[in-house]
C-alpha cells in the first residue's frame, strides 16, 4: 500500500488557492502526522488524499494509480476517511454505524448479511469495542465514538485510513486509547495519515510528520526533527519552547512572558 | 431486538388487510361482511348498489388512503433522513405549495378532475425543480435546498393567496378552500391512475435502495469516501420522493402531518436503520391514513376534510413522542 499525494494544489475559489503543491506519502504501516494552524489545508488534504476532492494540478497517487481513475467503490475498498467526532442527529447504534462501512462492498440494491455483520464484529474486535455493538451511538463517550469511526474504516476493507482530528474532544486517556490503537493497527500493516493540532502527540504517536503552513508543506520528516522553534513559530505565529529529554524533543510549551 | 421488533413489525403486516376490509365493510350505507366478500370475489351475486358501493366507490378510495399513507409517510422517513434533520417532512422542497397553486388554478378555471390533477402534479414538480435549480446553481448542500424550499414555498403562498383574492367568492373560492384541506371524497378509477403506478414504482425504488439510504444520513465527503455517489443518489431519492408526494397531493389534496410523524413513530418502534425503518414506514403510513379515512367517512353526517384529521391526531402525536424524546436526553420532566 503506497499513498502519495505529488505536486497537489487545490482551491474551492479560483485564485484562492487552499493546498499549494502538496507532496508527501505514506507506505504501509506508516503513522504520519500532519500538523498545521486552524485554516492552514489539513482537512482539504486528507479529502484530496480520499479521492473525495479532486486537486486542481498534481495528482494522487494509490498504488500507483490516479486516484481519480480508480472505481469509487474500489477506491473505497483501500482509503478509508475517518472524520472528527460529532452528534449525530439519529440514533444508530454503534454496530449499524460500523455497518455504514461496508458500503462500497454492497451494490446499491444490496443489504448487508452475516459476512458484513462478521467483518463488522472483527472490526470491533480490532479496536476492542465489540461489547458496544448494540449500544446506541450517541450515548457512548467520545473516545469510544472515534474508535467506532476507526472500526467503520476497518470493516470498509481500508488498509490506509486518514483521520481529521482524532484528539479533538477527548481528554489524554482517551487520546492516548486512540493512539495506541492506531499504533496496534499499524504494526499490522496499516497506514495513517491523522491530522492534528497536538504537536505534542505528533512527538509522542508518530513515525514522521509535516508541518503545513499556509497551504504548503514546510517541514516533513521525524517528528524529533521537524518540531522545533523555529517550525512552530512559522507555524503558528507564537513562540514556542521545546521541552528535551534524553531521546531528544518530548513536548513543546507555549512560551509565557 | 431484532426478532422482538420484527415480531410487531408482523402483527403490522397482519393488521393491514383486516383493516382494509373494514374500511371497505363500513360507511354510511350498511354493507354486512358477507356481502363485502361476495362483492369483491363474485360481484355477480350482490345487489348492484353494493358492488357499485364497495367496487367502484369504497375499494379505489380506500386504495388511494393507502398509497397516500404509504407515499408520504416514505419520502417524510427518506428526506429526514437525507436532510439529517428530524424535524423535515415531505414538503420541505415545497412540492405541497406548488401543488396547492396548480389545484387552485385549475379550479379558478374550472378545468375539471383531471384538469386539477395535471395542474396540481405539474406545479409540484416545477416548485421542486425550482429548487433544484437554486441547489445546481449554488452547490447543493443540503441548507440551500432547505432555504430554496423555504423560499419556493413562500413565492407559491404568495401566488396562491392571489388566486384565493381574485377567485368567485361564491364558487371557486370556496371550492378552493376545501380542497386545501385534503381530502379523498371524489376519489374514482379514473382518478387514481397515475397514483397507483407512481406508488408503486417509487414505493419499490425505496424498497430496493433502503439500506443505503443510511448513508445519506452521513457528511458528503464521509459519503463519498464511502464510495457512494452522493449528489447523484441524493437527486434521485428527491426526484422519486417528488413523484411520490407530487401524485398524492393531486389526489387528495393537502394531508399534513403524516409525513413528519409517521417516520417519527416509526423510528421509535424500529431504530433509525432505514433497512427496517423505510417498510415499517410505509406499513404505518398506509394504515394511518385509511384509518384516519375510514373515520373522516363515518364519523360525522358529513365528512370531515382528511386533512383537519390527520392535524387533530398528528399534534398530539408529535408532542408526545417530542416529550419522549426530551425525557430520554433528561431534558423534560
Amino acid at each position: 500500500m503506497r499513498l502519495a499525494a505529488e505536486a497537489i494544489t487545490f482551491a474551492y475559489v479560483p485564485g484562492r488557492d487552499v493546498l499549494r503543491d502538496v507532496t508527501l506519502a505514506v507506505g504501509a504501516g506508516d503513522v504520519m502526522f500532519v500538523l498545521g494552524a486552524n485554516g492552514s489545508g489539513k482537512t482539504t488534504l486528507l479529502d484530496c488524499l480520499a479521492g473525495v476532492r479532486i486537486p486542481r494540478s498534481g495528482r494522487v497517487l494509490l498504488d500507483g494509480d490516479s486516484i481519480d481513475r480508480i472505481p469509487t467503490a474500489e477506491r473505497a475498498k483501500r482509503v478509508g476517511l475517518v472524520p472528527q467526532i460529532h452528534e449525530p442527529v439519529f440514533d444508530y447504534t454503534v454496530g449499524e454505524v460500523v455497518l455504514m462501512g461496508r458500503t462500497p462492498h454492497l451494490g446499491l440494491f444490496a443489504r448487508p448479511g452475516r459476512r458484513d455483520w462478521e467483518a463488522v464484529d472483527r472490526a470491533l474486535d480490532a479496536v476492542g469495542l465489540r461489547a458496544l455493538r448494540g449500544h446506541v451511538y450517541t450515548e457512548i463517550s467520545g473516545g469510544e465514538r472515534q474508535l467506532a469511526l476507526i472500526a467503520r474504516g476497518l470493516a470498509q476493507g481500508a488498509a490506509c485510513l486518514l483521520m481529521d482530528e482524532p484528539a479533538a474532544h477527548l481528554d489524554p486517556r482517551h487520546q492516548h486509547a486512540a493512539f495506541a490503537t492506531v499504533a496496534r493497527l499499524a504494526s499490522d500493516g496499516f497506514s495513517f495519515v491523522i491530522t492534528s493540532h497536538q504537536p505534542n502527540n505528533a512527538l509522542l504517536y508518530a513515525d514522521r510528520a509535516a508541518f503545513l503552513i499556509d497551504g504548503r508543506i514546510e517541514q516533513e520528516g521525524a517528528p524529533i526533527e521537524i518540531v522545533t522553534e523555529e517550525t512552530l513559530r512559522s507555524a503558528y505565529g507564537i513562540e514556542f519552547d521545546v521541552i528535551t529529554g534524553e531521546t531528544g524533543p518530548r513536548a513543546i510549551l507555549p512560551r509565557v512572558t | 431486538m431484532t426478532t422482538k421488533r420484527g415480531r410487531t413489525a408482523w402483527v403490522l403486516a397482519a393488521l393491514a388487510p383486516a383493516l382494509f376490509l373494514l374500511a371497505l365493510l363500513i360507511g354510511r350505507y350498511g354493507i354486512r361482511i358477507d356481502e363485502t366478500f361476495r362483492a369483491l370475489f363474485a360481484p355477480e351475486s350482490v345487489s348492484d348498489v353494493i358492488r357499485a358501493l364497495i367496487l367502484r366507490v369504497r375499494l379505489p378510495r380506500a386504495l388511494a388512503a393507502v398509497c397516500i399513507g404509504a407515499n408520504l409517510a416514505v419520502t417524510g422517513a427518506a428526506f429526514q433522513g437525507l436532510f439529517r434533520n428530524p424535524l423535515v417532512d415531505s414538503r420541505i422542497l415545497g412540492v405541497s405549495s406548488g401543488a396547492a397553486f396548480g389545484a387552485a388554478l385549475a379550479l379558478l378555471v374550472s378545468a375539471g378532475t383531471i384538469g386539477l390533477q395535471a395542474s396540481s402534479f405539474a406545479f409540484a414538480l416545477l416548485a421542486v425543480g425550482l429548487v433544484c435549480l437554486i441547489g445546481l446553481r449554488f452547490g447543493s448542500a443540503a441548507l440551500i435546498l432547505v432555504v430554496g424550499g423555504i423560499l419556493v414555498s413562500a413565492l407559491f403562498n404568495a401566488l396562491l393567496g392571489l388566486i384565493k383574492y381574485v377567485a368567485d367568492p361564491l364558487s371557486s373560492l370556496p371550492a378552493i378552500t376545501y380542497w386545501l384541506l385534503g381530502g379523498l371524497s371524489d376519489v374514482r378509477w379514473a382518478t387514481i391512475g397515475p397514483l397507483l403506478a407512481l406508488t408503486g414504482f417509487g414505493l419499490v425504488f425505496f424498497l430496493v435502495v433502503r439500506w443505503r439510504l443510511n448513508v445519506l444520513t452521513l457528511s458528503e465527503s464521509e459519503a463519498t469516501a464511502l464510495g457512494v455517489r452522493i449528489r447523484g443518489f441524493r437527486t434521485t431519492v428527491i426526484l422519486v420522493g417528488t413523484l411520490l408526494i407530487a401524485s398524492s397531493v393531486a389526489v387528495g389534496g393537502i394531508i399534513g402531518w403524516v409525513g413528519l410523524v409517521v417516520p417519527h413513530v416509526a423510528r421509535a418502534w424500529v431504530g433509525p436503520d432505514h433497512g427496517r425503518l423505510i417498510p415499517v414506514s410505509i406499513g404505518l403510513g398506509a394504515v394511518t391514513v385509511l384509518a384516519l379515512d375510514t373515520i373522516a367517512r363515518t364519523a360525522l353526517p358529513s365528512e370531515i376534510p382528511l386533512g383537519i384529521l390527520t392535524g387533530l391526531v398528528g399534534v398530539p402525536a408529535f408532542f408526545l413522542l417530542f416529550l419522549r424524546f426530551l425525557r430520554v436526553r433528561g431534558e423534560a420532566r
